[in-house]
C-alpha cells in the first residue's frame, strides 16, 4: 500500500432520489474507504436530504439505501461533515437527519454521532485543506 | 440466459456467479445448496454468520466488506470470532462473498 495519504473530500449536493448520483457516491466511498486515505463527507446544498431520517420510497419503486448511511463510522469514515446554510435552507436541523455511530475497535472508544454541522468559513476551510474533491 | 438452482423442489434464479437473482427467494435450503455445491457442511458456526449477514442486510441494506463483518462479528459472537482467521476457516473462498452468497444477499460492497 502507498505511504502517501491524501485528503479526499466527497462532495454530496443532490437529493438521494431521481438521479443515480448519491447512492454512487456513497457507493464510491464505501469501496474508498478500503485503501486508507483521509476521508471526509460533505452534504450540502439538496444534498442534505440523504442524511434525513425517515424516508420512504415504496412510491417510486428504488430501494431506500439511506439506512446504509449508518454504516459509514464502521467502514472508519469518521469526518462527516452537514453545510448549516444548506439545511436552514430547507427548514431542516440535526434533529432531522440520522445519527451515525463510530466505535474505535481497538481502543474502544464509542462516539455517538459523528455527523457535525458546519458553517460556510468552516466548509471552505475544509475544502480548502483537501488534496483531492470529488463531487456528486 | 439466467441459470437456476433448485431448493426444495423450487427453480430459483441465480446470476452468472452463483448469488441469488432475487433476494426475496431466501430460504435456508439455498445455503445448504449452495454449501453442497462448494463441499462445505454448514455447522451452527457457519449459521451464526449466515444469520448474521441477513441482520445486517435487513439493517443497513448493504452487505458488509470483510473488514466491517469481521470488526461486527468481534462485537456480536465474542473477540474470538472476529478475525478473518476464523471466518475463513468456516468460508475458504472468502467470508464475505461466499457467506454472502449463502445467505442469499448481493456480492458485498467493497469486494474488488
Amino acid at each position: 500500500m502507498s505511504e502517501i495519504v491524501k485528503k479526499f473530500m466527497y462532495l454530496n449536493r443532490k437529493a438521494p432520489y431521481g438521479t443515480i448520483y448519491a447512492w454512487e457516491a456513497l457507493e464510491v466511498v464505501l469501496i474508498g474507504a478500503a485503501f486508507d486515505q483521509d476521508v471526509c463527507v460533505m452534504f450540502m446544498d439538496d444534498g442534505v436530504y440523504q442524511l434525513t431520517k425517515g424516508q420512504d420510497t415504496k412510491g417510486i419503486g428504488m430501494k431506500n439505501f439511506s439506512p446504509t448511511y449508518r454504516t459509514l463510522g464502521d467502514y472508519e469514515v469518521k469526518r462527516i461533515f452537514v453545510d448549516r446554510a444548506s439545511l436552514e435552507a430547507r427548514g431542516l436541523t440535526q434533529e432531522d437527519l440520522v445519527e451515525i455511530p463510530f466505535e474505535d475497535f481497538e481502543t474502544e472508544e464509542e462516539i455517538d454521532n459523528i455527523v457535525e454541522i458546519v458553517d460556510s468559513a468552516r466548509v471552505s476551510e475544509l475544502m480548502n485543506e483537501s488534496d483531492v474533491v470529488f463531487s456528486f | 440466459m439466467a441459470d437456476t438452482i433448485e431448493v426444495d423442489g423450487k427453480q430459483l434464479a441465480v446470476d452468472e456467479e452463483g448469488y441469488l437473482s432475487n433476494l426475496n427467494d431466501w430460504i435456508p435450503g439455498v445455503a445448504d445448496v449452495m454449501a453442497k455445491q462448494d463441499n462445505l457442511e454448514l455447522t451452527e458456526e457457519h449459521w451464526d454468520i449466515i444469520n448474521f449477514l441477513r441482520e445486517y442486510y435487513d439493517e443497513y441494506q448493504i452487505a458488509p466488506a470483510v473488514r466491517v463483518l469481521t470488526k461486527a462479528v468481534g462485537k456480536k459472537l465474542g473477540k474470538e470470532k472476529g478475525n478473518s482467521k476464523y471466518l475463513y476457516s468456516l468460508f475458504p473462498y472468502g467470508p464475505a462473498k461466499q457467506a454472502c452468497r449463502f445467505a442469499g444477499l448481493p456480492k458485498p460492497t467493497g469486494c474488488v
